[in-house]
């Protein structure tokens, strides 16, 4: 067996004698934070696009569907960086993939038993949480490098963030496609529903504007700050332009 | 029979579109999607893979997964990206000038809902082996039509005076919104 993925390193041992990380240097908070908002990985990174656009007709099913791919995300991330040292480098995505469906199969039977209504519409897009890009994304760039306790920030960040996004899209969507809000009315019936969007284009066209309109705030706050702005602890943004 | 299978395919193919009605394979739709000989590559590279995964799949069905249903979805996600490995590592032996051109493709595959969600959608409507071949297929032809549409708009695009706010990945949604829009007039097509 080789030795997997360079910098690891346990826990506890003192900070003299630790070898140099193969990422730049952050800390607790920036792991945390980073999937939440800055890196976002529906708006920013544009992975996880397939159930971002397909399930997001409502907000209940954005919901069911954020937090079984936060759960997915969250054990498939504590399971990879606790075995970080023991997955041979060759086959380690086959391994991070046989982890992931290991716990969408959880999540699949969970949310049959408790949610059945959500699980029949949402059918088989449970199952293709496996092939969402994010949570392979996590295992391989954050997961398979780091200790277990900053690899459980990450995953937190991150799925907070596509909890946010999902939810950003659902209401949208619902409220738009079908006048109301996790099923209650919220224009009153003279409304007429703009059907196009809980149908598939709509998917595509909210999150289009959604970009559009990051992208016009973006300009605009680097029109009004034009220094290169810092995140604590001096790690400089890349994304700053 | 022949009729059936015939709208198996079409269906596959505009009605529900895999990548326009049914969001699957976004990632090269929106990754490699900027020049359309490498979408034509893509996509000949996703009907190749989608072919075989649906014989692999009825096989899974009709002989394993019958014993334990609890593992479809390991036994489905495992077998493909094998699978996958085998083509790529068989490719660059029998045809390197092929491998070179499909090369970057076929290790992406893997991680493409499309194919996963073609095993899974065949398994869930109960196809045999010959209905779940029309289907990839036709989802193939599907993909490769959405990509290759696709990349024609946006080879258009980079010579129009589009605002620079919106080039970049806003434009791209709000085409593949058009785009499935359009493919929305083929509901209630045929519907046998």
């Amino acid at each position: 067996m080789t030795e997997p993925s360079g910098g690891a390193r346990p826990e506890g041992t003192a900070p003299t004698e630790r070898a140099p990380l193969p990422v730049r240097t952050t800390t607790p908070a920036y792991d945390l934070l980073r999937g939440v908002w800055r890196e976002n990985p529906v708006l920013v990174q544009l992975l996880g696009l397939c159930p971002a656009l397909a399930v997001t007709n409502t907000v209940a099913n954005s919901l069911a569907m954020g937090l079984a791919t936060f759960f997915v995300l969250l054990g498939s991330s504590l399971l990879v960086s606790s075995l970080k040292r023991l997955i041979p480098s060759e086959v380690r995505i086959a391994a991070y993939i046989l982890i992931i469906a290991t716990f969408v199969t959880i999540a699949d039977l969970v949310l049959a038993a408790v949610v059945p209504d959500i699980h029949k519409a949402l059918g088989a897009f449970i199952a293709l949480i496996v092939v969402n890009c994010m949570i392979l994304g996590r295992q391989e760039a954050f997961a398979s490098k780091r200790p277990v306790g900053r690899a459980l920030l990450d995953a937190v960040g991150t799925g907070t963030g596509f909890l946010i996004a999902m939810l950003m899209m659902g209401a949208f969507r619902e409220l738009l496609g079908n006048g109301s809000l996790l099923g209650y009315s919220v224009f009153g019936p003279s409304f007429e529903p703009w059907i196009i969007m809980i149908l598939p284009p709509g998917g595509f066209l909210t999150l289009g504007f959604i970009l559009l309109w990051f992208g016009w705030w973006r300009g605009r706050k680097a029109a009004e700050t034009p220094r290169v702005r810092r995140w604590p602890h001096g790690v400089a943004s890349r994304r700053a332009a | 029979m022949n009729g059936q299978l015939f709208w198996i395919l079409i269906s596959a193919m505009l009605v529900n579109n895999f990548t326009l009605h049914l969001f699957l394979g976004l990632c090269p739709f929106m990754g490699v999607s900027a020049r359309v000989s490498t979408a034509l590559r893509m996509g000949a590279a996703n009907i190749f893979v989608l072919t075989i995964t649906s014989v692999v799949a009825s096989f899974l069905n009709a002989f394993v997964l019958p014993y334990a249903p609890y593992l479809r979805l390991i036994s489905f996600i495992v077998v493909i990206a094998s699978l996958v490995q085998i083509v790529e590592i068989t490719i660059k032996k029998v045809s390197p000038g092929l491998f070179r051109e499909l090369g970057i493709y076929l290790p992406l595959i893997t991680t493409n809902c499309a194919i996963l969600g073609l095993a899974i959608f065949q398994t869930n409507r109960s196809y045999g082996l010959w209905e779940g071949l029309a289907f990839a297929i036709g989802a193939g032809l599907g993909l490769t039509l959405a990509l290759v549409l696709m990349a024609s708009i946006r080879e258009r695009a980079e010579l129009a005076d589009v605002p620079a706010l919106a080039r970049g990945m806003g434009l791209v949604l709000i085409i593949a919104g058009s785009l499935s829009l359009a493919f929305m007039g083929f509901a209630g097509l045929g519907a046998p």
